[in-house]
């Protein structure tokens, strides 16, 4: 879910000097610090659900900016983040957020391969302080753990996180696994597009922009029931053509083919040394990775968002990213039997040829 | 009737003019609607529909229009009729009455059976997809209450003296509550309840039904029958279904079909009750092979990680634990280590090898003897797996951590130092549950705030993936992240390690990956560890 919420209330000049004073902290990894400041502004009466959302949601949706702007590293992204963690550990000891469960059970997951699990956290929380009774799972949980979680608890509804675009595939097989167990599912996360228009193509139950819209939701009323005789395919027609598996399937073979043409077609890359050499495999492999989800959700829009932004990135690490095009070619060479990945590859080429406007990537 | 061509015609046919008079009908006709004799007024001798219709037809002629609401159908003689109209010039009207009643039962008895049918199929494939039993019973009583009764109960056999029960109404939400009743108080329910011997559906005498079984705001009770739900050699529970009082009673048809639904939602709830004693029993002995939580003890920071190889798993071959000292100021033990094999049976010898170490914690000073003992211990017994190791203790001095590492044919321990150096652990050993005999060679490592150690088993390194698919992650790659995590808290480093190795992954098939960091908790002010204090290094 987006954690950079704004600040929207009469003390919001207090709280943007919190979040300030725990970016500090956290910029210096002092965890002692980052604490502190949280547990004294609980003690100055702030609610604990501020504290949580607009102060360290909001330090934690700038560390993701930073992060995607490239100006730290991932290591940096995880020390901020575990510090983060700690801080809420911290304030959901303190006796200002001590609350009894007054409300049904609501599980809170993560997708499987998604590590960022602080805005699943931080959901958990709020749902516990507005009196529901919470089951965490945690980052990364594997389909078949939610769902024997989901036989051993009688939960009202699953809450499942996913930041990261690629993971929707794994994110859909994990809805409709939950729904066929008949318990509905609220998402959330950037992964869902800035709309949640994914969440929607998904057959998610319900999509929340927020922690707070999320908890409001689930406040109004039951989600509705899952339907019964739902096929997961129903929901996506279109991989009928299984362009989707194949790609998904091959794409080491993929990637290697690409990599070798690569050499060929683009000579610079001879002289670049080993890590040079695995940070373009890296690349390489992202990009299989994208166009696969794009062919998943049929969405060439995702892909050529995608390729702006890594050429941005590849710009900022002083990469020229004039090796974009060649690679897309080539991939579009290896793939030329699937028409979907073809013309998703040529928008792409077509987005790095025509004058890029750089969208400010947060949601990969 | 001389001059009416269908006086022997098999339909009865009534001729009516368009004042609303009789002017003519068949044999058939007459057998039929006796009364409705030539010149007699259609209202008054034929049912109403019929009398409706033909008003109904009144002209402007020759053409004819009908409005199309009034139904062309009805009862006559308690038979039903079609009409079908045929209109003269004149406005006269020739009505043709064809018997369809058979017709209509065949279609409504097709119609109850699909219904039924699909009834039966939906609450399969709801009640099929959960093992929660909670959930099977939500969905058994709301079901029978929208297809079988005003109101329906599930009832589960009592756990302890409470007993489970969901109450539906029709339209309503299924509600859970726990009953402190007796069940054999009421007649019928000990019985279905028990699951054997088996017995019928029982009427229940609305006057002597308990008001428990009587959901808030049902009014007047007409009918209560109870049925028992099947459950195969366990006891599932019982339905209880209400009608009220003024709507029709139970048929024995729709008695035998709610016998049908009983059957398929005690399947369900058996198995979701076997499903749940299953799971108590796994979670009961897992408990003690799952890998522990960490944090921080007596001034040292602890943080662990663990990833089964199989996905559906929780435990695998790779293990590790943390022991306090049993006083305070001496180190605490920490073990991590490997057997060969994995999935729960090579967890089951790691909870063997992890018990073995915690009795021989007495000797944690002594790294040779606990390896000489443990090797000792899995030589003998039956099973014929071998395991690495590593031992370290690890003591806060100062505003330091002093670690002494021994690894049992392991890979070496990595020391994260504050510059974002990253040292080997120099020791070296046997693996156990081999040879006779194990040796072993302790290091020393002195870490200073801010710096870890970092302990993994092989599972991580020889990680095959990346993104051409075809190579290990590999110890160099290893110690290039561990050079970006200098500083870093436990739970960061052993977090990012285990991301990086997953990512590298990338679904691919894995090996158990267990991480454990080991780390000089960093001092509040960032000057203080600006690499000044580089630890010590002694074999």
């Amino acid at each position: 879910m987006s954690t950079s919420t704004p600040p929207r209330h009469t003390g919001s000049g207090h709280l943007a000097d919190l979040v300030g004073q725990v970016w500090n902290a956290v910029a210096e990894g002092d965890e002692v610090t980052a604490t502190d400041i949280v547990l004294g502004a609980l003690d100055d009466g702030v609610a604990p659900e501020s504290v949580l959302l607009d102060v360290i949601g909001a330090v934690q949706g700038r560390v993701g900016e930073e992060w995607a702007a490239n100006r730290i590293t991932v290591a940096q992204e995880h020390a901020a983040t575990s510090i983060n963690e700690r801080a809420v550990a911290a304030l959901a000891l303190h006796p200002a957020a001590r609350t009894t469960p007054s409300r049904g059970r609501i599980t809170v997951a993560c997708v499987d391969g998604e590590w960022h699990a602080l805005p699943a956290r931080l959901v958990a929380e709020v749902l516990k302080l507005r009196g529901w009774q919470v089951d965490y799972l945690g980052a990364q949980v594997p389909a078949p753990h939610l769902i024997s979680h989901l036989h051993t608890t009688q939960a009202d509804a699953v809450a499942l996180s996913s930041s990261i675009a690629t993971r929707l595939p794994t994110a859909h097989a994990a809805i409709t696994a939950c729904q066929a167990v008949g318990v509905p599912v609220l998402v959330g996360g950037a992964a869902f597009g800035p709309e949640g228009q994914y969440a929607k193509l998904l057959g998610a139950q319900v999509w929340a922009p927020d922690a707070r819209k999320a908890a409001d939701r689930l406040a109004e009323g039951p989600l509705p029931r899952p339907e019964t005789d739902h096929q997961p395919i129903d929901d996506l027609p279109h991989l009928a053509d299984q362009e989707y598996t194949m790609v998904a399937r091959t794409s080491a073979s993929l990637v290697r083919a690409v990599f070798g043409a690569l050499e060929d077609a683009f000579p610079a890359m001879r002289a670049y040394d080993d890590m040079q050499r695995e940070r373009t495999a890296e690349d390489l492999a992202h990009i299989a990775e994208f166009l696969a989800t794009s062919l998943y959700l049929d969405d060439e829009g995702l892909f050529t968002w995608f390729i702006t932004w890594t050429a941005d990135i590849l710009e900022a690490r002083g990469v020229p990213a004039r090796s974009l095009p060649p690679a897309l070619n080539l991939f579009a060479r290896e793939l030329r039997d699937f028409p979907r990945a073809v013309r998703t590859l040529q928008r792409g080429v077509e987005a790095l040829t025509t004058d890029h406007s750089p969208a400010n990537g947060t949601s990969a | 009737m001389p001059g009416f061509p269908w006086s022997r015609a098999p339909y009865p046919v009534l001729v009516a003019d368009a004042g609303g008079l009789v002017v003519q009908r068949n044999d058939a006709a007459q057998a039929l609607l006796p009364a409705a004799r030539p010149g007699a007024r259609l209202a008054d001798v034929v049912p109403a529909w019929l009398a409706t219709a033909h008003r109904s037809m009144r002209l402007p002629a020759p053409r004819a229009t009908r409005e199309s609401d009034v139904p062309l159908a009805g009862l006559i003689a308690e038979r039903r009729y079609e009409a079908h109209p045929s209109v003269a010039d004149d406005g006269t009207v020739a009505w043709w009455l064809v018997d369809d009643t058979d017709h209509q039962l065949v279609r409504e008895a097709l119609r109850m059976e699909r219904e039924r049918t699909s009834f039966l199929a939906k609450a399969s494939s709801i009640l099929l997809s959960s093992l929660n039993l909670g959930r099977c019973m939500d969905v058994t009583a709301q079901m029978a209450a929208e297809n079988l009764a005003d109101a329906a109960l599930a009832i589960a056999p009592a756990r302890g003296r409470r007993l489970p029960v969901v109450t539906c109404l029709r339209g309503g939400t299924p509600v859970t509550s726990q009953e402190s009743v007796d069940p054999d108080d009421v007649p019928g329910l000990g019985e279905a309840l028990r699951g054997f011997p088996p017995v019928p559906s029982r009427w229940l005498d609305p006057a002597s039904a308990p008001a428990w079984m009587i959901p808030e705001g049902f009014g007047p009770v007409g009918a209560i029958v109870i049925t028992p739900l099947p459950g195969h050699g366990v006891a599932a529970g019982a339905l209880v279904l209400l009608r009220k009082e003024g709507s029709a009673a139970f048929t024995e048809e729709e008695e035998v079909f709610a016998r049908l639904f009983a059957a398929r939602s005690g399947a369900a709830m058996s198995a979701a009750r076997l499903y749940a004693e299953q799971t108590e029993i796994t979670e009961v002995l897992m408990r003690e092979l799952l890998p522990p939580a960490l944090h921080q003890i007596s001034g040292v920071d602890f943080a662990g990680s663990y990833r089964p190889s199989a996905d559906h798993e929780r435990v695998g071959g790779d293990f590790y634990d943390v022991h306090p000292a049993a006083v305070e100021g001496e180190p605490s033990l920490v073990t991590l280590g490997d057997v060969c094999g994995k999935g729960l049976e090579a967890a089951v010898l790691t909870g063997k090898i992890r018990n073995t170490l915690h009795a021989l914690l007495p000797l944690a000073d002594d790294h040779q003897r606990m390896l000489s003992l443990l090797n000792t211990a899995l030589l003998t017994s039956h099973h014929t797996r071998f395991a690495t190791l590593v031992l370290a203790s690890a003591v806060r001095q100062g505003s330091e951590v002093q670690v002494r590492l021994t690894s049992a044919g392991h890979p070496l321990p990595l020391i994260v130092r504050a510059d974002g150096t990253v040292d080997v652990a120099d020791t070296r050993g046997n693996l156990v549950g081999v040879l006779p005999d194990v040796h072993a060679r302790t290091a020393t490592v002195t870490l200073a705030p801010g710096e870890s150690c970092v302990l993994f088993t092989d599972g991580i390194t020889e990680a095959k993936g990346g993104p051409l698919g075809d190579s290990q992650f590999g110890e160099e790659r290893l110690k290039r992240a561990l050079a970006g995590c200098a500083g870093m808290p436990a739970e960061a480093i052993v977090e990012h390690v285990q991301m990086l190795a997953s990512q590298w992954l990338g679904g691919r098939r894995h090996d158990d990956m267990a991480v454990v960091a080991i780390s000089a908790p960093r001092t509040h002010h960032l000057s203080a560890v600006d690499g000044h204090t580089r630890g010590r290094y002694t074999a």
